[in-house]
């Protein structure tokens, strides 16, 4: 079986999709790229896609390593719930950005490495460990919240959901700095290849030499942080928390993402990069549904369809039947850890 | 022999226990009035974590049921008051509905080598997408035979009384542990869910149990959708969100290992009883807030899994397996 070339022509699929799903829109909506600079902040259907899709995109960078390790985390919704929780509370509680910041990624990083410690030191399933916090990360933060709607008035905290910085609006900015800093950690060190090494076979990149438990660790911590961000992101746009509703089923749209970016469920290599194109494509697809006037409604039917035609690309029976792999990388892997691309997506 | 019944053992402890606990603390907690409202309340739940515990016996997952659920009775309520039909015909379709639905997924799963979670995750969009397709709005069923079915019990003295849901439920129970431990589908399901490949060498038809298994939890969660439609008389495509979650809890609290091949039916239903006891006695004692109720069962999960993997640990002599999706 022939690897597709690395570097852009791997993410061309992806890249096609938000051009295609873009330019539908375009179609049903003439003035869908025009964008406008209005109290020094810009404005637009295409700006909308990204700003709405920042949650979802912030999201799918942590889900992305943890999928490559081939696990999942199940849990990203209700830490987004718990952080959104904490940072209104302490700001109604008086305390200051920089401190309410502070405790708000702490919670996140906290419940990653409690989610972590399951996977890598109990040896728990991903998907069961991940799930005790999703039971039980809502009830805590409706604890946190004492059950109401926080909400609060800070501008310094209302300031990453709804301000913007040389005109781009926050959430946009942070997703953006936030998939910089985890591809410079993760390509220009030997930790991207270590995590794609654990999710193609656990045991032989520990035997390899590779700290299975601690790359494990630190994946679920740097996804708890990025699920942490995006609660504190939406709780600052919402300018407050509601513990009940704050990224529900933010999860499933996350792994969906990842998914539709062409990072495989079976773990391995990933892309960080796809992953956030994949959640702006379903973003796009999210305003095109509402653009054309059809019924919000058939949104859930369209994500899962484009889901079935990327899952079916990557069938392994149907792989066998194409010239080529439309998998990044053959489902039966020979059982060695892939090598890395410098460039693979990131 | 004994301890491998201990998880069940275990888990049946703590749902005696706890029932007496609550029982010292409220005296009128201990009647069958409260253990009849207790089967009916969660009759929906048993009878769809009864069809997740057969898919998670063969090694797969249903995220979709949940949704299933929702679109069962939005399609019935669409049925019967917008569509003039006769009750009884509109569950046959919805319970043909179901089934074919979770045949169909069992068959991508299968024909495709997909990973069960992430097909049943978009079986869960179409089918509430269907749902929100059909109405987003909750339609209230009036029909006659609603209200019959809803008034049919058998009753005891003191007030107790056994529901059609809860009757259904049981009898669903029933049948279920009939099917895994004296059927050859039920043996079956387990040599799949224990190991796959040797499951196919020993002559076990994969493609057929794994789309029945799928075929019966889609069927299951059409009757439990019944089931909840009769219990709340409407029929809302937003019903039952989340139930995938607390069915999934309560396999995993029952004693059933989720990497597949080894569990009971009757332990899913001691685990779906403890989930309801946790929920009545927050009811109960009126001043501790609903959200104690997730954190509960969360708390009782981990100890669960903590449980299990601890006597995998001691049964394999070895640390536990290793982690996988």
């Amino acid at each position: 079986m022939t690897r597709p070339a690395p570097g852009p022509s791997r993410n061309l699929p992806q890249y096609g999709a938000l051009a295609a799903v873009l330019l539908a829109n375009w179609l049903l909506f003439p003035d869908f790229f025009s964008i406008r600079l209005q109290d020094g902040r810009l404005f637009g259907s295409l700006i909308d896609v990204l700003n709405r899709g920042a949650p979802v995109a912030l999201l799918a960078i942590g889900m992305t390593m943890v999928i490559a390790t081939r696990g999942v985390d199940l849990s990203v919704g209700a830490v987004m719930a718990i952080s959104g929780a904490v940072a209104a509370t302490l700001t109604q509680a008086g305390w200051g950005l920089a401190p309410v910041l502070a405790a708000s990624l702490g919670a996140g990083l906290l419940c990653g490495l409690w989610n972590g410690l399951l996977v890598a030191v109990l040896r728990i399933q991903p998907i069961i460990a991940t799930l005790i916090l999703m039971v039980a990360g809502r009830g805590i933060a409706q604890l946190v919240t004492e059950g109401q709607i926080v909400t609060f008035t800070s501008p310094g905290l209302a300031f990453i959901g709804s301000g913007s910085f040389l005109t781009v609006p926050m959430p946009v900015v942070i997703t953006a700095v936030l998939l910089g800093v985890t591809a410079l950690l993760v390509r220009m060190t030997a930790l991207g290849l270590m995590i794609e090494a654990v999710g193609v076979n656990q045991l032989s990149s520990a035997g390899a030499g590779v700290n299975t438990p601690v790359v494990l660790v630190a994946v679920y911590v740097w996804c708890g942080l990025c699920a942490a961000v995006a609660g504190l992101v939406v709780a600052a746009d919402i300018r407050g928390a509601d513990a009940n509703n704050a990224g529900l089923w933010l999860e499933l749209d996350a792994i969906l993402a990842v998914v539709v970016g062409g990072t495989s469920l079976l773990g391995g290599r990933f892309g960080l990069l796809r992953s956030v194109v994949g959640a702006l494509i379903l973003q796009a697809m999210n305003t095109g549904i509402l653009l054309s006037g059809f019924k919000p409604e058939f949104n859930l039917i369209v994500k899962a369809g484009v889901l079935m035609v990327v899952l079916l690309l990557q069938s392994p029976t149907l792989t066998l039947f194409l010239p080529r792999p439309a998998s990044p990388r053959p489902i039966r892997p020979p059982a060695k850890p892939e090598s890395p691309s410098p460039s693979a997506g990131a | 022999m004994i301890h491998r019944f201990l998880p069940l053992l275990v888990t049946s402890a703590v749902l005696v226990v706890g029932f007496l606990l609550c029982a010292a603390q409220f005296p009128a907690f201990a009647s069958l009035r409260v253990v009849g409202n207790l089967l009916t309340d969660n009759a929906f739940l048993g009878i769809t974590a009864v069809g997740m515990t057969f898919v998670i016996l063969s090694g797969g997952i249903d995220l979709s049921v949940g949704a299933v659920i929702g679109f069962t009775t939005v399609l019935l309520a669409v049925l019967i008051e917008q569509g003039g039909w006769h009750p009884v015909s509109a569950f046959a379709v919805a319970l043909a509905v179901a089934g074919g639905f979770g045949a169909a997924m069992g068959a991508v799963i299968h024909v495709f080598q997909m990973p069960p979670f992430i097909v049943t995750l978009a079986g869960m969009f179409v089918a509430r997408g269907l749902g929100f397709v059909l109405s987003t709005d909750s339609i209230p069923i009036n029909h006659p035979l609603y209200a019959e079915l809803g008034d049919l019990a058998l009753r005891f003295d003191g007030g107790g009384k056994l529901t059609l849901p809860a009757l259904l439920m049981l009898g669903v129970v029933a049948a279920a542990v009939v099917c895994a431990h004296w059927t050859r589908f039920g043996a079956n399901l387990y040599a799949l869910g224990g190991n796959r490949q040797s499951a196919e060498l020993m002559g076990v038809p994969v493609g057929r149990t794994t789309v029945a298994v799928y075929a019966l939890s889609g069927l299951l969660a059409g009757l439990a959708g019944i089931v909840f439609s009769l219990y709340t008389g409407a029929g809302y495509s937003l019903a039952a969100t989340g139930v995938e979650l607390d069915t999934i809890t309560a396999v995993v609290i029952g004693g059933t290992q989720l990497t597949g091949g080894y569990g009971y039916v009757i332990g899913t239903f001691i685990g779906v009883l403890i989930q309801g006891l946790i929920q009545t006695y927050i009811t109960f004692d009126g001043s501790l807030s609903s959200w104690w109720t997730k954190i509960a069962i969360g708390v009782l999960l981990f100890v669960f899994i903590l449980l299990q993997k601890g006597l995998l640990a001691v049964w394999t002599g070895r640390g536990g397996a290793p982690a996988e999706a």
